[in-house]
């Protein structure tokens, strides 16, 4: 048994130390949003937040995150209050499939946590461990500049909005 | 005369001929600018040629950033004494070196002078370059003059005084440039003594894998007795070699032509780019290479021979492990690291036996550091290793302890002291990291072909 925090609550976990915490996310917290691509740490589909950092869940074993705490896209925003970067991608119609978004946006939201205004070039370099089949790499693109400039302003808090 | 007047005039005479010496010294003419010559009045077999040289001297890899244009230069080194930012070798007549005569193009190579007759620094590594041929310089010549033409002025070098001031640089010459380093050895075979030719010259091996002295120069009584490059270890690479397994030329040929070998591992980080150079050459060239540097690495004692064949028998059975002295180590590297490193499948894919990796038996943690946080990241346009990186998932307490642990385990070297400091200082750097570029493979040789990229 561990104690696992994932986006604030404290989640007991009756699994081996060794098993990926995107099998934990996905099938004891029914959290679904990080999505099981390669297995490698090679697309980027199963990217959560760790401590504030992008992190690969499939290739990190639950022992690595003993005291961490960990995010992922659920506990970002809702569909109903969606967080700025949601929102963001959601304006710039960034998904096509969709398989590849929910990591896309977790890595965009810890470069934007760190970087609040990036140049093209250092948003291409971050996201470049993500693959997307589809081709919407330009959408998306635009879809982190839209966050920054949304999450400089006041327009950017999901409540503001809905209260519009 | 009075005496104080004799004295007077003597002391005169040798300051005017100590200035006339240091004048001499110091003193090269520029050659006169031509116009940039047209790509087709060079000979393609010769353009060609140079493709080959200029790979097998790596030039693309300082002389061109990520993502920039080939050969525009710009790319920052920092050394010891300041940063200083690689030139623009393309053929544009006022940022580049469209101006430039062979004779002048060959002086520089020989001699670190640039055409307007300025000293160059030797982060040039003329110290070897010095060796090339001038049938290969011209060659080299042929090539960069066909690539396509870039407009890209020199960044301003940042070095303190009197390190700003290029005269500086003939002193130094004085001291460590030695033209001519490379005479053949008429007792070797002629496959050694190109490759010979190919490694203290163009190749300039020991530009990263020779210490440097406290003046920035290849210390001559250590030869390839490891340095440093980019943040990373340039292991040793003659009888101090750190590899579990010593090297012989058939494996020196095939990690150095296909970027791994079996019992050794993948070339990453700075090396990448040079196997994947190698990879385009004349095969004969980098066997030369291969068979002159097993002769630097020397036959390994018997005592280390038979170290090495025991560490060969015992990665082909996945051992059990010994003593665990650090169990948060030897979980971590159950959980992230064996699922790759222990299975079967064959490199480059799959991860080579840790018992053979040199980094993990090296005399300083920095390469497997960097690796573990940064991961080998998949070469663009090429078949390459890859590995995920960990800087995110693992705080240092945890690099720490996989660290300790792989040291005990896969290598009969002492502990590392100083790990923490290593993971911090390489946490800092590691943005830097395992940068490749395809290099010049995309600038087609042919110069009729120039425009079509």
């Amino acid at each position: 048994m561990m104690t696992l925090k994932v986006n604030g609550h404290d989640h007991q976990i009756d699994a081996d130390p060794d098993t990926p915490l995107l099998y934990v996310l996905r099938e004891d917290i029914q959290l679904n949003a990080a999505k099981f691509g390669c297995g490698l740490g090679q697309c980027g589909a199963c990217t959560v937040i760790v401590d504030g950092k992008a992190v690969l869940s499939c290739i990190t074993p639950l022992l690595l995150l003993e005291g961490k705490q960990v995010t992922t896209l659920e506990g970002l925003g809702t569909v109903e209050t969606p967080a700025t970067i949601q929102r963001a991608f959601m304006e710039e119609q960034a998904a096509q499939c969709g398989y590849c978004i929910a990591g896309m946006m977790m890595r965009a939201q810890a470069l934007l946590q760190k970087n609040p205004k990036p140049t093209d070039a250092q948003i291409r370099t971050e996201l470049e461990p993500h693959l997307c089949r589809c081709g919407t790499h330009m959408r998306i693109l635009r879809a982190v500049h839209r966050a920054a400039h949304l999450m400089q302003t006041a327009d950017a808090s999901p409540v503001q909005r809905s209260a519009q | 005369m009075k005496k104080s007047g004799i004295i007077g005039s003597v002391l005169v005479a040798l300051v005017a001929g100590g200035a006339l010496a240091a004048f001499a010294i110091a003193w090269r003419p520029a050659i006169s600018a031509i116009d940039p010559p047209a790509p087709q009045s060079f000979d393609p077999a010769l353009v060609k040629r140079g493709r080959e040289l200029a790979a097998i001297g790596n030039c693309a890899d300082c002389h061109t950033v990520r993502g920039g244009r080939d050969f525009a230069g710009g790319l920052q080194v920092p050394t010891p004494f300041g940063t200083i930012y690689s030139s623009n070798i393309t053929p544009d007549a006022e940022t580049g070196i469209g101006s430039w005569s062979e004779i002048a193009f060959r002086r520089a190579m020989r001699s670190g002078v640039a055409r307007d007759g300025q000293h160059l620094y030797p982060t040039f590594p003329y110290d070897h370059f010095t060796n090339v041929t001038d049938d290969d310089d011209q060659a080299l010549y042929a090539y960069l003059m066909t690539r396509p033409p870039v407009r890209a002025a020199a960044r301003q070098n940042q070095l303190p005084f009197p390190l700003d001031r290029r005269v500086v640089i003939a002193g130094w010459k004085l001291l460590f440039l030695r033209l001519g380093t490379v005479e053949p050895d008429l007792n070797q075979s002629a496959e050694w003594n190109r490759g010979a030719y190919l490694v203290e010259g163009l190749a300039h091996c020991g530009a990263c894998h020779t210490p440097r002295n406290a003046l920035g120069a290849e210390r001559t009584s250590a030869r390839f007795a490891g340095g440093e490059a980019d943040n990373w270890n340039a292991y040793a690479i003659n009888s101090r070699s750190p590899s579990p397994v010593p090297w012989d030329t058939e494996a020196l040929f095939a990690y150095l032509r296909q970027g791994f070998h079996p019992d050794h591992g993948t070339a990453r980080g700075p090396m990448a780019e040079v196997v994947s150079n190698l990879s385009s050459v004349k095969e004969s060239d980098v066997h030369a290479i291969a068979t002159y540097m097993a002769g630097v690495f020397g036959a390994p004692t018997p005592e280390r021979k038979r170290q090495g064949d025991e560490v060969l028998a015992q990665a082909k059975f996945s051992s059990s492990p010994v003593a665990l002295t650090d169990a948060a180590g030897a979980a971590i590297y159950a959980a992230a690291c064996a699922t790759c490193h222990e299975t079967s499948r064959p490199l480059p894919y799959g991860g080579v036996n840790l018992a053979l990796s040199t980094p993990i038996s090296a005399p300083d943690p920095r390469n497997l550091v960097n690796i573990v946080l940064s991961g080998v990241r998949p070469v663009e346009g090429e078949r390459s290793p890859i590995m995920p990186g960990f800087a995110g998932s693992m705080n240092d307490g945890q690099i720490a302890a996989l660290v300790g642990y792989l040291r005990a385990r896969f290598s009969n070297q002492p502990a590392w002291t100083g790990v923490e400091n290593t993971i911090a200082d390489a946490r800092r750097t590691q943005t830097v990291f395992l940068q490749t570029s395809a290099g010049p493979a995309n600038a087609p040789a042919d110069p009729t072909q120039r425009d079509k990229r």
